[in-house]
């Protein structure tokens, strides 16, 4: 027993050598570079096809494909950010990775299960991408799938639906296993309110996971039922209604973009007072809050549908119950600038990226707002003002706390530092590129240019070129930080490379199989920089 | 972790919950012959949820278990009547 808590964790010891002990691994912290590795080859896929869409707008009219291909390349590229990067994203990857280590356990509740997590998402996405090879093309609704388009069109929807099915599997199992380890697995001392914020966020998230996922499951297969036999659940020449789709996915939907950020604004807080070498500032309104969004963000699904013709009592409750769950979020950002306030502030590359979070984040939140406000929302909606508030907030948010995640982990996950400079470089390019991108989608939006529209006026053309070269950009700042981070091994880690206080920093990097040669015994706070 | 609590009911515990359910069972059938109008769904309903209190608190073995799984129970259900309410604020008030 002992001789295996030396091995680190990226070392063979056990029956398989080389990839198949990869696949076979119930250690946590594999699993979650495996979903890493997974992401990163869905999310280049996304970005390439983000590029193309770039691309066929740089000029009015048709440049290299037709209208239908268009489509069919936003629904994918939409399938794959959203289903198989953003919303496993963080918790998949960093709730596996770093929860255990931050709570003190040797690893998930569950170790088997969660490695079945993973190969459901796989299995959901190659189910996913397989749609777009085979039956009649690739889906053109969406990656909404919104009825009853999606019970008629001829191209290939069940697929994809199915892939979507699966995944969610994937994520209701993860949750579970989360909220068991949070509840079973802290270390004696820990109780809920000395546990560190990113497992808080992660709590949040998983019983977000568990409770909102079923529901589209059920809704994805009541498409399939539609198409298959013709049952009328929403298309209304079969006594449907097209609007009970609306709610039964955005019941999910909604809440599903909480998945996605909870996490994210959880890695914020714990990035937040490494770098500033100070307590986290309102502890226990940080850690609530995150229950609070998770709560109020599952109730908040209908504002998706102002403008789809629901009642009017229906659109009032929902804009009121949009702007309360602004708050909560309000009161994270708030609580991380009081505690960089009078910190003694190091800007290492995860704190820029962290910074560039909150920049990008409070765009994309407030913009968020002028849609949740009934009036605005009838200008915007379906413009690319709502393309450009989504990614500010998917992206800008999700995407730079990842990757604010990955470079203040990365010591932990393999025991080597990567350059600084290069590190900050890539995020400049990021940071510019992507604010060149996205900005310009609001003033077009303001200005009445549609979503999802492969052509358009020529009063927009300046605005699309701009974010054309913000495209490129960004992808220039991803790949000098992907060839950073991935291209040849830096100099040793220590242990704790930012004088963190958390319990992953009390370990050897990368970690042991075990984690912890013994169970640590907590006794304090776990920001105790004072 | 290596704590494990066991609770043994008296048979006679579960005789009388097989016995409530099978009362609940033949009124939720006797009330069909009577004309309830607008409120006919309402009492099955009612019924059949006092029929799932039961069996929740006694066979699922909530009422022996810690407190927590209770909170759990009532969150989910809470969500529920939360998610329904709020879809018909749509459909009744169209």
């Amino acid at each position: 027993m002992t001789d295996t808590i030396t091995h680190s964790y990226l070392e063979n010891t056990g029956k398989y050598k080389g990839l198949l002990s990869w696949l076979t691994t119930t250690d946590h912290k594999r699993i979650g570079l495996m979903y890493m590795y997974a992401m990163m080859v869905f999310f280049l896929v996304g970005v390439i096809l983000g590029e193309i869409m770039r691309l066929e707008l740089f000029r009015p009219g048709q440049q290299f494909f037709n209208a239908q291909t268009y489509n069919g390349i936003f629904t994918i590229h939409g399938i794959i950010m959203i289903f198989t990067v953003v919303i496993p994203g963080l918790a998949a990857v960093f709730g596996n990775f770093s929860m255990p280590l931050l709570i003190g356990a040797h690893d998930v509740a569950f170790p088997r299960l969660n490695l079945l997590s993973w190969y459901l998402f796989i299995a959901g996405a190659a189910i996913a991408l397989t749609s777009q090879f085979m039956g009649n093309g690739p889906p053109d609704t969406g990656w909404t799938f919104y009825a009853p388009y999606s019970t008629q069109t001829h191209t290939n929807v069940v697929a994809a639906v199915f892939g979507a099915f699966v995944l969610g599997f994937s994520s209701i199992l993860t949750g579970l296993n989360f909220i068991v380890t949070i509840h079973r697995l802290r270390a004696p001392g820990m109780t809920f309110f000395k546990m560190p914020l990113f497992p808080w966020s992660i709590y949040a998230t998983a019983w977000i996971q568990v409770l909102a996922t079923p529901i589209v499951g059920i809704t994805l297969l009541m498409i399939i039922a539609e198409r298959w036999f013709r049952i009328g659940f929403f298309d209304p020449s079969l006594g449907g209604d097209p609007i009970l789709y609306q709610h039964l996915f955005w019941i999910y939907s909604h809440p599903a973009v909480y998945i996605m950020i909870l996490p994210a604004m959880g890695v914020i807080t714990e990035i937040i007072p490494t770098f500033s070498q100070k307590r986290i500032y309102g502890y226990r309104a940080i850690a609530l809050s995150s229950l609070a969004i998770a709560g109020v963000g599952y109730f908040v699904w209908a504002h998706h549908m102002f403008t789809s013709g629901i009642s009017t009592t229906e659109r009032w409750i929902f804009s009121l119950l949009t702007f309360v769950v602004a708050i909560p979020s309000a009161i994270k950002v708030f609580n991380w600038v009081s505690t960089m306030y009078k910190g003694s502030i190091s800007l290492k590359p995860p704190f820029i990226f962290a910074l560039g979070f909150i920049f990008l984040f409070m765009i994309g939140g407030l913009t968020g707002l002028v849609q949740g406000s009934l009036a605005t929302d009838i200008h915007v909606h379906d413009t690319a003002f709502v393309v450009a508030h989504f990614h500010y907030i998917v992206f800008g948010g999700v995407g730079f706390a990842f990757f604010a995640a990955l470079h203040y982990w990365y010591p932990k996950m393999f025991g080597r530092m990567y350059n600084f400079k290069r590190a900050n470089i890539a995020f400049g390019f990021m940071f510019v590129g992507f604010n060149l991108l996205y900005f310009p989608q609001f003033i077009l939006g303001l200005m009445g240019m549609p979503r999802r529209y492969f052509d358009y006026l020529p009063q927009f053309t300046t605005g699309q070129q701009i974010s054309a070269v913000g495209g490129w950009l960004l992808l220039i700042g991803i790949i000098i930080m992907l060839v950073n981070l991935f291209s040849k091994k830096g100099a040793k880690a220590p242990d704790n490379p930012w004088g963190g206080k958390t319990l992953e920093w009390t370990i050897p990097s990368p970690p042991s199989q075990e984690n912890f040669d013994t169970i640590p015994q907590v006794t304090e706070q776990p920001y105790n920089y004072d | 972790m290596t704590q494990t609590e066991t609770h043994i009911t008296d048979y006679r515990v579960y005789l009388w919950v097989l016995l409530a359910l099978l009362i609940f069972t033949t009124i939720t059938i006797t009330v069909t012959w009577i004309d309830l109008s607008a409120f006919t769904v309402m009492v099955a309903l009612i019924i059949a949820s006092i029929k799932s209190f039961i069996v929740l608190r006694y066979f699922m073995h909530l009422k022996f278990e810690s407190r927590m799984f209770t909170v759990f129970v009532v969150m989910v259900l809470s969500i529920y009547v939360l998610v329904i309410g709020l879809t018909f604020f749509d459909y009744l008030m169209r």
